[in-house]
């Protein structure tokens, strides 16, 4: 059991997508049920590997379900598959999702097979990024997920709008959108997948763990690659390689602007997934990769990425104010948030080993997991509204509470998790960051409260301009109240919130002792 | 003592517990919703109650407080542990809060017209209009049950819960923890209403703008936890080496010692709770909500809760204080908490809302609070926070008292026009609503410091008789606010309660019932009596029969360092407070005693062009809108997201995409098509291929692959330049 956890974990999705393409395709019922069992499956695995991850025994590096089993002899690279707290903690909350996704995907009519498969291979593809202890298989996975969620935005986005480009060029929006998307992580990409060729040919191996400990014991003088380059040059160039690849999927300012188009554009499911999971992915990089591969590169671009965090909370929280599409609006809350988890890990990069640096990693890699569940919520609840009125202009609604008061209140929750209000996860994770980025960055700190004020402008904005004030009968009559589908998908989310808000113990355990050993295998 | 600090951990439990259930289960039944609610502030209520006869009878409560403390945070192998503590600051506190919430508890099943019809055309987000009734034949208008009643006791649970959480913390993250949850509830509960949008304005204006505050306190927490590496009170305001060591750091902001920063940061989070100058705009329009909210705002947690965190804080406040010298923040203190008092009490002069003239008062009193902590008066500070709590609940309940029986008198004119909370339009409510006059009255009185027999006068003398001790120009400041203060309070009592009915509605007007005039006389009794506890020794005569009970009591909850003997007695700001209260309501009086009308307010002729810019409050909603809040609309809107993020970053995006979709394009016309197709492809029969290449191009636009060559062109480009010259 311990030994195949892992690989049940990430193929179980692949395989039901597989299967989900025997059942005939007018079946839809039957396929979304299908979909939704399927996805469960490695919720319940996750919940396994949570419960036995104290007691499992861990390899030499601090892994846990350790698979290594050759994959690609010729070059090196093996299936080497494991797992610390932080990717326990992301493979919980991404298999917690996919479900969630997925119900919430249940009144999509059209070529609903397609877009379960679709769906469940994309959750392979993450998983497989969190779980890979092997740099190829590793970006194997990290291209994998790529190719759904362009489909997913491409074909199942919104159906209206279209922008131009230059000289009357006009596209769909959809259309621009998942391009954008696709092109901007391809860009990224291409040095990451330069980097990582390097390091196979440097070490005639792609194992991340064996990589680590070699990679940092040679002097910067040392020659490699036949003399071609020193070790400090390479790893100069490599560092900003991953960086400015892990900083576009965040996104960090200024990579952001696939962001909000993308997440506006897709559909409510792939939203939710996109800022629950994708986002994380980048964040992940940083501290699965860029930290222990360069850790003196990252403590000298540390200020640099600090202030680039900064300025994705700041302008992040503008942008969102600036908004009238309330989709949109929630699209920037998510750079907004994200800026705070590369604060935190900009700090820990600069002061690492130091008690600063592991609070600003706790509360990164918790801020991880919370933005996952309220963008997730806030992406669903905008969904659930425009599902039904069909515009997300927020200057076309108005004045819904009294008509959808369950509605009302649980987007207010949902909002308040997102605006960081304490009681609720999003404020734990927050005040951890700027306590361990404020010892190491203060001025960075100091002006990121500038976003922090303008995230409760950007909440009650969306509060205000959709459920109070007058009523905005444009849409009215075909307003209704959230069903209980739609009280199932959220309901898990909020209780998390709340939970997490209120007793964060038991997740923060697992981090905390996870970003102990991060830095001590740093050293 | 183990029953004791379990006991403590269940007082805000009830309120929290009836938020939940009334949300989730008994948000159908109006009635269910009260008695929970009513029911659970009660139990917090007796519970507060004989925690603090405990607290009151323990020894060396300072140095031994109740309490106990769990692991909360698992940080860096070890816990941040939080706990609730009672000391005798918290003591003193949650006696006036359990008190003061329960009452407003119970006012509000009256104020929500509980036992009355529903609505004729009511709606979930408006106030309720009335409901028609036939009665002995004729149809008359009654007020009608709120629309939203059981959703209002479910807020006013969780803003309970909030501030006992404060009040009863150990430490200042789970303190700041209850102050957001009140934020929350205040903005809730102020846009209660949220159908209007008046209300809809006012409480998006009161959240964001005690945010500026929080963000500045979240950064002094920060700054605190970073340099003592705990957040908890015993641990950092009573260890003397940890005050010194952080008076005695340089913080490198500004000159300012650690302690100093932390002080600063943390008092603007006050200022933006308490409303202070310059951030008070938003507690006048707090009153949005219905008038229980007003006064839990006002009185029992909100407002309070921002005099309250620095009173807790003042120790590290004081922390370098030396021979009297005045800290950084104790002299920000000082000098906003004057400048607040006065200013917000000219603005009162000129108000004709009943509800507003009251919110001035608040926050100029709680400028007294402030600027008396800020000369180090730490008893005084908080003798009047207490005082202040009960008379100023006892007027905010007396106001929706006479606003409802005022409603009473519209709907039986049958006249909307009328406002019920005009002043000019009561007048000689004093005979038709005699328990709302008395204990108004007595709630007034307080306010202005009547001498002896009311609760205020102790307090407010204690902070004039400190200040003249410590500060002649607070002395001075905060005597001329008292003057205004009495002044304004006999105007208001004047123009409501006595002379002649003004209009048809006033002489309609109509004692309310007992759920509303019973809180009333409770807090009545209280507006007069807490005073007793804090008579100085050495005041003449009545001193004799006086222990100062208070003094001692909170005195000892201090670090020794900072514990002062009660001040020796001196005549002159006795007098002064004497002078300023009776001058102030007699003048009042006598100059309002039968003006018919607002526009012939004496104060108008006497004022001239300043009494319009009272009236406007100094014009800074205007300002604010002018210099932050458009400003802010415009950059997040044209300059963020329209110029920086469409114009600029996409707009360079779109270029490379556009230059590379050329090169393709030459790539195309004048290789692929000549040399490939033509050559290659028209010989080994190229139709397929070219079929092929149509399809694709009719999807792609030929953008991905001209993305593709630009982003390896200039990743190679990069690297190659970068190998060269790092080498």
């Amino acid at each position: 059991m311990e030994k195949s956890l892992l690989t049940i974990i990430l193929f179980a999705p692949s395989i039901a997508a597989l299967l989900t393409l025997l059942i005939p395709k007018d079946y839809k019922k039957l396929i979304r049920i299908w979909a939704l069992v399927a996805s469960l499956v490695p919720l319940i695995f996750a919940l396994v590997a949570w419960f036995s991850f104290e007691g499992a025994g861990a390899d030499p590096n601090g892994y846990k379900f350790v698979v290594n089993q050759p994959w690609y002899q010729a070059i090196g690279s093996s299936y080497h598959v494991g797992m610390d707290g932080l990717s326990l903690t992301m493979v919980l909350l991404t298999t917690l999702l996919a479900p969630l996704a997925i119900l919430a995907s249940f009144g999509i009519e059209d070529r609903v097979r397609m877009y379960m498969a679709l769906f469940l291979f994309l959750e392979t593809g993450m998983l497989g990024v969190f779980l890979s202890l092997d740099l190829l298989l590793f970006f194997v996975f990290w291209e994998i997920g790529l190719v759904p969620m362009y489909f997913l935005i491409n074909q199942w986005g919104s159906p209206k709008g279209e922008k131009e480009l230059w000289n009357g060029m006009k596209v769909a929006n959809r259309t621009y959108a998942s391009f954008k998307f696709m092109i901007y992580t391809m860009a990224g990409s291409l040095g990451l997948l330069l980097a990582i060729q390097m390091l196979g040919v440097v070490f005639q191996t792609f194992d991340l763990p064996y990589i680590v400990g070699q990679w940092n014991a040679m002097a910067p003088g040392d020659e490699i690659l036949g003399g071609f380059t020193t070790v400090g040059t390479a790893k100069a160039v490599a560092f900003w390689a991953f960086t400015i690849a892990f900083a576009l999927k965040v996104p960090v300012w200024p990579f952001h602007t696939w962001l909000p188009d993308a997440h506006t554009e897709a559909p409510t499911a792939g939203s939710m997934i996109l800022a629950g999971v994708l986002l994380k992915l980048g964040a992940f990089g940083f501290l699965r990769f860029v930290l222990p591969l360069y850790p003196e590169q990252a403590k000298a671009g540390a200020n640099i990425l600090a202030g680039l965090a900064t300025a994705a909370i700041i302008f992040g929280a503008f942008a969102a104010f600036g908004q009238k599409d309330f989709k949109r609006l929630v699209a920037y809350s998510s750079v907004n948030h994200m800026g705070f988890v590369v604060l935190g890990v900009a700090a820990a990069a600069r002061a690492i080993g130091s008690e600063s640096a592991t609070v600003a990693l706790n509360g990164a890699v918790l801020q991880m997991f919370n933005h996952g569940l309220s963008a997730a919520g806030m992406f669903f609840l905008v969904g659930v509204v425009y599902d039904r009125i069909h515009t997300r202009d927020l200057e076309e609604m108005g004045g819904y509470f009294p008509l959808v008061p369950v509605y009302g209140g649980v987007l207010i929750f949902t909002s308040m998790a997102s605006l960081g209000l304490p009681g609720l996860n999003g404020f734990i994770s927050e005040f951890l960051v700027v306590r361990g980025a404020w010892g190491v960055f203060p001025v960075w700190t100091a002006l990121g409260m500038i976003g922090l004020l303008f995230t409760g402008a950007y909440i009650l904005k969306g509060i205000s301009e959709s459920l109070h004030g007058p009523l905005n009968e444009t849409h009215v009559v075909h307003l209704s109240e959230i069903n209980k589908r739609e009280l199932a998908v959220i309901t898990p989310l909020m209780v998390l919130m709340l939970w997490l808000g209120v007793w964060p113990g038991w997740l923060l355990d697992v981090i905390d002792k996870a970003m102990i050993a991060l830095q001590s295998a740093i050293g | 003592m183990e029953m004791t600090n379990l006991l403590i951990w269940l007082l805000p439990v009830p309120p929290l517990l009836a938020f939940f259930i009334i949300v989730l289960f008994a948000n159908r039944s109006n009635k269910a919703s009260w008695m929970i609610g009513v029911g659970a502030a009660a139990l917090s209520f007796l519970g507060s109650m004989v925690v603090f006869f405990q607290a009151v009878g323990a020894e060396h409560l300072g140095e031994h407080p109740f309490g106990s403390r769990l692991d909360w945070l698992p940080l860096n192998g070890a816990h941040f542990q939080i706990g609730l503590m009672v000391d005798p600051l918290s003591a003193i506190a949650i006696f006036f809060v359990a008190i003061t919430v329960f009452m407003i508890f119970i006012y509000s099943v009256g104020y929500h017209n509980w036992g009355q019809p529903k609505g004729d055309d009511d709606i979930p987000g408006l106030p309720p209009h009335g409901a028609t009734v036939v009665e002995h034949g004729h149809e008359h208008v009654v007020p009608s049950i709120e629309p939203m009643f059981a959703r209002f006791f479910a807020f006013i649970g969780l803003f309970a819960f909030g501030m006992f959480t404060l009040v009863l913390a150990d430490n200042l993250l789970l303190l700041f923890i209850g102050w957001e949850i009140m934020g929350l509830c205040s903005y809730l509960l102020i846009g209660f209403w949220y159908g209007k949008p008046s209300a809809r304005a006012a409480m998006i204006k009161a959240f964001i703008t005690t945010r500026v505050g929080d963000v500045f306190m979240l950064l002094g927490i920060a700054l605190l936890y970073t340099s003592t590496g705990t957040l908890s009170f015993r641990a950092i305001l009573f260890d003397e080496q940890v005050l010194q060591a952080l008076a005695s750091t340089d913080s490198g902001f500004f000159g300012l010692s650690v302690a100093g920063l932390t002080g600063i940061l943390l008092f603007i989070g006050t200022i933006g709770k308490s409303a202070q100058f310059p951030l008070h705009v938003w507690l006048p329009d707090a009153m949005e909500g219905p008038t229980p909210v007003s006064a839990m705002i006002h009185a029992a947690a909100m407002v309070s809760a921002g005099v309250y965190m620095v009173i807790r804080m003042f120790p590290l406040m004081a922390a370098g204080m030396e021979h009297g010298h005045l800290t950084p923040p104790m002299y920000a203190m000082a000098l906003i908490g004057s400048v607040t008092a006065l200013f917000a009490a000219t603005i009162a002069l000129a108000q004709n809302d009943v509800k507003r003239v009251l919110a001035y008062s608040t926050i100029s009193q709680l400028g007294y609070m402030v600027a008396a902590l800020g000369i180090g008066a730490y008893v005084a500070a908080t003798f009047h926070l207490v005082t202040h709590a009960f008379f100023k609940a006892l007027l905010f309940l007396g106001s929706g008292s006479v606003i409802h029986g005022m409603e009473h008198g519209v709907l039986h004119t049958g006249d909307h026009h009328v406002d019920p909370q005009n002043m000019y339009n009561m007048g000689g409510l004093k005979d038709k609503m005699p328990r709302t006059f008395w204990t108004f009255l007595i709630g007034g009185f307080a306010l202005s410091g009547f001498p002896v027999v009311t609760a205020g006068f102790w307090s407010k003398d204690e902070i004039l008789a400190d200040a003249w001790a410590h500060s002649q120009f607070v002395f001075w400041v905060l005597a001329i606010a008292a003057f205004l203060t009495a002044f304004y309070t006999m105007r208001q009592i004047t123009l409501t309660f006595l002379g002649k009915p003004r209009t048809k509605e006033a002489e309609h007007a109509h004692e309310t019932n007992l759920w509303m005039t019973g809180p009333l006389m409770v807090l009545a009794v209280l507006a007069i009596g807490f005073g007793w506890v804090g008579i100085p020794e050495s005041f003449p005569g009545l001193g004799n029969y006086s222990n100062n009970w208070l003094h001692h009591f909170l005195g000892h909850g201090l670090p020794e360092w900072l514990y002062t003997e009660a001040l020796e007695f001196s005549w002159f700001p006795l007098i002064a407070s004497l002078v300023v209260a009776l001058g102030g309501l007699g003048l009042g009086y006598a100059v309002y005693k039968d003006v018919p009308s607002a526009e012939e307010d004496p104060l108008k002729k006497v004022l001239g062009g300043f009494h319009t810019w009272l009236e406007n409050k100094y014009y800074f909603d205007e300002a604010y809108d002018f210099l932050f809040i458009q400003p802010a609309k415009w950059f997040s809107e044209k300059v963020v997201f329209q110029l920086m993020d469409r114009k600029l970053i996409d707009g360079f995006l779109h270029l490379v995409a556009r230059v590379t979709y050329w090169l393709g394009g030459i790539f195309r016309n004048y290789f692929d098509i000549p040399v490939v197709n033509r050559l290659i492809g028209d010989t080994l029969g190229g139709a397929v291929p070219q079929w092929f290449g149509k399809q694709l191009r009719k999807v792609q636009t030929g953008a991905i692959q001209t993305y593709m060559i630009l982003a390896m062109v200039v990743a190679f480009g990069g690297l190659f330049v970068f190998m060269i010259t790092m080498r």
